[in-house]
């Protein structure tokens, strides 16, 4: 047994709405997101100690405690790699809850990145960046490669050319997602369900992406309150048990563009799919559902195949027929993922989890004893799977 | 407006390079390993003692994309950009500039041309290969 297994625990979660401008400063967001989650499991903000959050957020750890009252913090990191770092943060909070080292951690994520900062546009910042990853970007962004569609887009291409996949098989994933997101309030796309003809005929973005194989850019926070195992039991919440989480960082990585593996796709991926196996001691066979990263339908897909769902090149057939809707043989983003609740870097997928864990989910699985959850896909990343 | 890149020591020569029509790749002078993108420490022998061969220019197309939206500072749209397998074993994204967004096709040959931006900054741009003479 991985001594970081089953020991720590999602108390709570919390999160503001989801919108396309959300009014407020996104320092504010994180801040009611983090009260909400608080208020969720019944801790007060004197009970937190440390907190966490995503290299790439723009509110600082101690701004974050400032503003909620927190006098003392005894732990505080960032994960890089922006969406990638989405479970990293719950691996932190349950690493620094297991070794004591913190009582109380509260992972949060906070942006207005559709109302400012646009994060689907071509990003100046990210090829000017004053360290390796801007060095790295040199050789793609001067040549007109700079959105996160594309990126993903230069993947889908040569996995569709290598294994078969089509357009459509991506468009099953946004026609899932979109049938969740379809029957959950807080989702943008509420009672908006999309047919695959839909899918087909909206506009090119970045062939082979279509519009609707691209999440939304979304105004929004996410907190979700970490704590042991025993503390959590006698909480207001049915705990969710970090039974694993894991980083992973390939051979010849890159950020979103690790182009240059003689085999591309996502191996950094399987990296953290073997790793959650291993510490959990739990197998594919063992989950009745998963939320997988889908910022851009094609990386779902290539997932299921990494994470040992299915074999390499299956996943088209794996995932056809309804296999990955509410009633199928494995329901994939019920809350509607990030292509039809919000796009908020992974953190609203973790929360869902809880949910579908406690029971609560609008779109309840029957009988969830585990849920995988992974983070952000074409860079370093992290997974986990809760457990009730 | 171009966006420029971001150079260090390990990445000079190649935008020397381009700007002299030359397409550098990275060849280490201990163990005699190309890589593209450049770094340096030699992945295969760990030495630090690096020198540059000059590639043909030519290549397949790997992978590539058609980008539509949204707009990219200094480009025209729509763009094509490939990521092209070098004669010399290594690969690099590149735009390509004569091939419309038809008939561009993984496994297309390419060959390397220079667009010079300004004094200080010259693109590898990449067309279609030609018959040799």
């Amino acid at each position: 047994m991985s001594p970081l297994s089953r020991k720590a625990a999602i108390a709570g979660i919390g999160a503001t709405e989801f919108s396309k401008a959300s009014g407020r400063s996104e320092l504010q967001l994180s801040v009611e997101a983090v009260r909400a989650a608080l208020a969720d499991c019944g801790l007060g903000v004197e009970d937190v100690d440390g907190l966490t959050t995503f290299t790439m957020d723009t509110s600082s750890e101690i701004a974050l405690a400032r503003e909620l009252g927190i006098k003392e913090l005894r732990f505080f990191s960032r994960i890089n790699y922006g969406g990638g770092a989405a479970c990293a943060t719950v691996q932190q909070a349950a690493m620094a809850v297991t070794t004591g080292v913190a009582d109380v951690v509260v992972c949060y994520r906070g942006f207005n990145e559709r109302s400012e900062s646009r994060f689907g546009q071509f990003s100046l910042a990210a090829a000017t960046q004053v360290n390796t990853n801007g060095l790295d970007n040199a050789w793609t962004y001067p040549m007109g490669l700079g959105t996160p569609a594309a990126t993903v887009a230069m993947q889908a291409r040569r996995y569709m050319h290598e294994y078969g996949a089509t357009s459509a098989d991506f468009g099953a994933v946004a026609v899932a997602d979109r049938r969740h997101a379809a029957t959950n309030p807080h989702a943008f796309f509420y009672e908006k369900p999309i047919t695959l003809e839909d899918h087909q005929a909206s506009r090119m973005i970045v062939d082979p992406l279509h519009l609707l194989d691209c999440c939304q850019e979304s105004d929004g926070a996410v907190a979700l309150v970490v704590t042991s195992v025993e503390r959590a039991r006698d909480l207001r919440q049915r705990p969710a048990v970090v039974a694993a989480a894991a980083q992973g960082s390939g051979a010849d990585q890159y950020v979103m563009t690790s182009y240059y593996r003689d085999d591309i796709g996502i191996p950094e991926m399987g990296v953290v799919g073997r790793e959650l196996w291993r510490q959990s001691m739990l197998a594919p066979d063992h989950m009745p559902m998963a939320i997988l990263y889908d910022h851009f339908t094609p990386y779902v897909l290539m997932q299921l195949e990494e994470l040992g769902f299915c074999g390499r090149g299956e996943a088209k057939d794996f995932i056809a027929d309804g296999a990955i809707e509410l009633g199928g043989r494995l329901p994939l983003n019920t809350h509607g993922g990030q292509l039809g609740e919000a796009y908020i870097h992974g953190m609203n997928g973790i929360a869902e989890a809880v949910r579908q864990l406690r029971g609560t989910s609008v779109n309840q699985v029957p009988d969830v004893p585990h849920v995988l959850v992974t983070a952000g896909t074409g860079v370093p990343t992290s997974g986990l799977i809760l457990s009730a | 407006m171009t966006v420029r890149p971001m150079v260090n020591r390990d990445s000079q020569f190649f935008w020397d390079g381009t700007r002299a029509g030359e397409l550098r790749i990275q060849r280490c002078n201990a163990c005699g390993a190309r890589r593209f993108p450049p770094g340096p420490a030699c992945q295969s022998c760990d030495a630090y003692d690096r020198g540059y061969d000059v590639a043909a220019g030519t290549g397949t197309v790997f992978s590539y994309v058609v980008h539509r939206h949204p707009p990219v500072p200094g480009k025209e749209l729509p763009i094509v950009i490939a990521l092209i397998d070098l004669d010399e074993g290594v690969r690099m994204v590149g735009e390509v500039v004569d091939v419309s967004d038809e008939e561009i096709e993984i496994g297309m040959p390419l060959r390397v041309d220079f667009n010079r931006i300004d004094d200080e900054l010259t693109l590898p741009v990449w067309r279609r290969a030609e018959e040799m003479p």
